[in-house]
């Protein structure tokens, strides 16, 4: 296929995936502020929603401090934040209009319908909380009703698989942002004074990868900071688990490795990067230093990101 | 103005034949499941995304074209006149290119005077003596008919270049197909759904000699911005080609490939739809970044077949256009069967003259206009406008021709008011291929939707309406 197609699939799905976490974010922001101050301690928690979503320099060369009302508008709304979720959006439909062919009908109704949809709201914000649920509802289905419908719908090619690719290193990306910006409240407990505050900060993180309910169901536990680290970063049943987006990332790079006949760097990079998750367990990960490991990853994850563009998209 | 050509009313209160039917159908239809369906078909197009851009409006970069939902009916009958008539226009069209890039027996004839086509801006030197493959430059061919009577069929203009609005001929009949089955029923509708692959196999059938029996197609867009660029991605798609930017396009060693996942893949046939002047920055528009540096010389080596030609415009630029009749019969030895507007060529100072004093019940057309632009109407015009035209036209004759207001035929169409008479036109797609010319029997008819209005193009308000061929 063209590069220039893939391309544009690629960084589709990444746009899409970017504006569903941003969401979610948002979403677990709030339900956490919205605490009386002894739940949450003195932590901002919207400074480190930028943070997570990786904005904090550009918001602070705008704003002096952050608050819900900045912080939600420079991350749903501003057009000066090249990845606020309008941007995405709107990179997400002019990505679609440029690979139409490529997309089946249900994927770019998907986007051209949200487009459409999210144009009131472009124009007239978003006045209430109950306007701005409702905002953040749209998105997160928006995602979740294009993943679906490639996942349905497309040939199981090499768009499919580049559409994933973007999929799964935005997913890492998100996951391991999120453990970064939150990894001293996962420090095992007796490095850690745990507490009631902690609670609501775990279940914040849980929450924003959508895997609160997961974590009951594969640890039956109460929330345990180290087990929630294991469950973001080694388990590879929760979808946006590293593990699992590796897991991912290797096979969709295989196939087109074996119908292009040929494997390259990027396959070696990824299949490099699983292997050292899979060999991990969250004792060598915390006597390594929970924040390098991550710091490492991201490094490791943005770098297979321009592999796969230097082997493939130009 | 006389009494419009009505093509379902007669005068005197009777429905011509290929009416009838629809008739009967309007008066059990109560007005609420039109207006519910009209409302649907708009929806309809909105989500598919079939829009248009109008340049020079910062407000909406995309626009839907307006979509009537009444459709055009035409017998069988009137349709065989009017494929011939096609036919033998495009016919006499590749013969005159191939002629005024070779050996220009017409010009020796004195046919066609020698500075129309020399002085020409759209007249490319760099096709002199050049072969195209299989001899064929208008592969793609949208020629514009109007009626004024239920005789003639009269040509408006020839599209020779990149003509577009097929997207909507194909897109309008999947939508009243879905919206008024009953009526479809109750009809024998000649179908248009082949278009796409007979535009394939036309566009493969052109192969240069040098590509493999299974030649590579790819489809050239300027790109998203591009008002068309929904049709673009449209018929790549229902050609299963690949929708290609200049970008994505290198010439090496004269032959022109790909950038695919998989490395370079070489390409045999452009189906381009970005103009001559943007094709290639090497020979042509040294700005343009829509093009490909070195086509043109890969074009020259015989190992790329542009689709249409470089260098066609040439035959359908307006001063031409009223040299057609002549045209048609210097290379076919037939009489025409489509008609064309009576024309008066404003270089010439008696034609200029008559021009001068008519203003105000003429249409004077800029030569190298197009899309409606830049065109006086005389009769609709205000005495201010037509003096403003009239030193225009004294400065540079030249560069216009003029012709009566036609009285364009009128077909029934959803007003607010009801059912009325709106004035339409009729664009038929003809392709050319190495050996055959084929017409999907239909075409996009074209409607101004104010009242009285002349007008349809899209970008001053024109809608549009599925055209059936009724296959009797």
């Amino acid at each position: 296929m063209l590069s220039r197609t893939a391309e544009n699939l690629y960084w589709l799905a990444r746009y899409v995936e970017r504006a569903e976490y941003l969401a979610r974010t948002i979403d677990a922001t709030l339900r956490v502020t919205a605490l009386p101050a002894a739940y949450i301690g003195k932590t901002n928690e919207w400074d480190s929603a930028l943070l997570t979503a990786g904005v904090a320099s550009s918001f602070y060369q705008q704003y002096e401090e952050a608050n819900e009302r900045n912080v939600v508008d420079y991350l749903s709304f501003s057009a000066d934040n090249p990845s606020s979720i309008k941007n995405c959006i709107e990179a997400a439909r002019l990505n679609s209009r440029s690979v139409r062919t490529a997309l089946t009908s249900e994927m770019w109704d998907t986007i051209n319908s949200a487009w459409i949809e999210l144009q009131e709201v472009w124009s007239k914000g978003t006045s209430t909380r109950e306007d701005l649920a409702k905002f953040l509802r749209f998105v997160q289905e928006t995602s979740l009703r294009f993943d679906g419908s490639a996942y349905r719908t497309m040939l199981r090619n090499d768009a499919y698989w580049f559409s994933r690719l973007g999929l799964h290193l935005e997913r890492a990306d998100n996951t391991a942002r999120i453990l970064d910006v939150k990894y001293h409240v996962l420090l095992p407990e007796e490095e850690h004074v745990g507490g009631p505050l902690d609670f609501y900060q775990w279940s914040s993180i849980l929450r924003s990868v959508s895997a609160l309910t997961a974590y009951h169901w594969v640890y039956r536990e109460t929330l345990k900071p180290w087990l929630v680290a294991d469950l973001l970063i080694l388990n590879g049943t929760l979808p946006r688990s590293l593990a699992s987006c590796y897991e991912n990332l290797t096979r969709n790079l295989d196939q087109i490795g074996v119908a292009y006949g040929r494997q390259g760097p990027a396959q070696r990079h990824a299949r490099g990067i699983r292997n050292r998750l899979e060999h991990s367990n969250m004792n060598d990960i915390f006597q390594h230093g929970v924040h390098e490991f991550i710091q490492e990853f991201i490094a490791d994850n943005s770098r297979l990101g321009e592999i796969i563009t230097k082997q493939y998209l130009i | 103005m006389a009494v419009a050509f009505d093509e379902m009313n007669i005068p005197g209160g009777d429905l011509r034949p290929a009416y009838q039917e629809l008739a009967r159908w309007l008066k059990e239809t109560p007005p609420e499941a039109l207006e519910y369906r009209r409302q649907e078909a708009e929806l309809l197009f909105r989500r598919i995304g079939i829009t248009f851009a109008v340049y020079g409006d910062s407000e909406s970069t995309e626009r839907l074209i307006p979509f009537d939902v009444i459709p055009r009916i035409m017998s069988g009958k009137e349709w065989t006149v009017l494929e011939k008539g096609l036919k033998q226009r495009v016919k006499a069209l590749n013969m005159f290119l191939r002629d005024i890039y070779h050996g220009r027996d017409i010009l020796r004839a004195e046919v066609v005077p020698e500075d129309l086509i020399f002085q020409n801006p759209v007249f490319r030197p760099e096709m002199n003596g050049q072969q195209v493959p299989h001899d064929v430059y208008v592969h793609i061919a949208g020629i514009d008919i109007v009626r004024v009577d239920a005789e003639d069929f009269i040509v408006l203009e020839d599209n020779a270049r990149t003509p577009s609005g097929v997207s909507y001929m194909l897109e309008n009949r999947e939508i009243m197909m879905r919206l008024f089955p009953d009526l479809f029923a109750r009809h024998k509708v000649a179908p248009v759904e082949r278009y796409p692959d007979e535009l394939l196999s036309a566009l493969r059938s052109v192969a240069p000699h040098s590509a493999s029996s299974e030649p590579t197609v790819a489809l050239l867009t300027p790109g998203v911005y591009n008002s068309a660029y929904y049709e673009h991605s449209f018929l790549a798609d229902k050609l299963g080609i690949e929708l290609v930017e200049g970008r994505d396009l290198v010439v090496k060693s004269n032959e022109v490939f790909m950038r695919t996942t998989e490395g370079l893949k070489r390409v045999d046939v452009i189906y381009r739809r970005v103009d001559d002047d943007f094709i290639d920055p090497l020979t042509f528009r040294p700005d343009s970044v829509l093009g490909v540096p070195g086509l043109m010389s890969a074009y020259a080596a015989g190992n790329i077949t542009l689709a249409n030609a470089v260098g066609t415009g040439i035959a359908d630029d307006k001063a031409i256009y009223s040299y057609m009749p002549d045209i048609v019969k210097f290379y076919l030895g037939e009489e025409p069967i489509l008609k064309n507007v009576p024309t008066w060529r404003c270089r010439e100072p008696k034609d200029l003259a008559y021009v001068l004093d008519n203003l105000n019940e003429l249409v004077v057309k800029e030569v190298h206009g197009s899309g409606g632009y830049g065109m006086l109407i005389g009769p609709a015009a205000t005495k201010a406008t037509i003096e403003a035209f009239r030193e225009k036209l004294k400065r540079e004759p030249e560069g216009f021709i003029a012709q009566p207001t036609l009285a364009l035929s009128t077909c029934p169409t959803c007003t607010a008011s009801g059912l009325a008479p709106r004035h339409v036109d009729l664009r038929p797609f003809v392709l050319t291929g190495s050996k055959t010319t084929t017409i999907v029997p239909g075409g996009l008819t074209r409607v101004a939707l104010k009242e009285g209005s002349l007008v349809v193009n899209s970008s001053q308000g024109g809608g549009t309406k599925d055209t059936w061929i009724l296959d009797e």
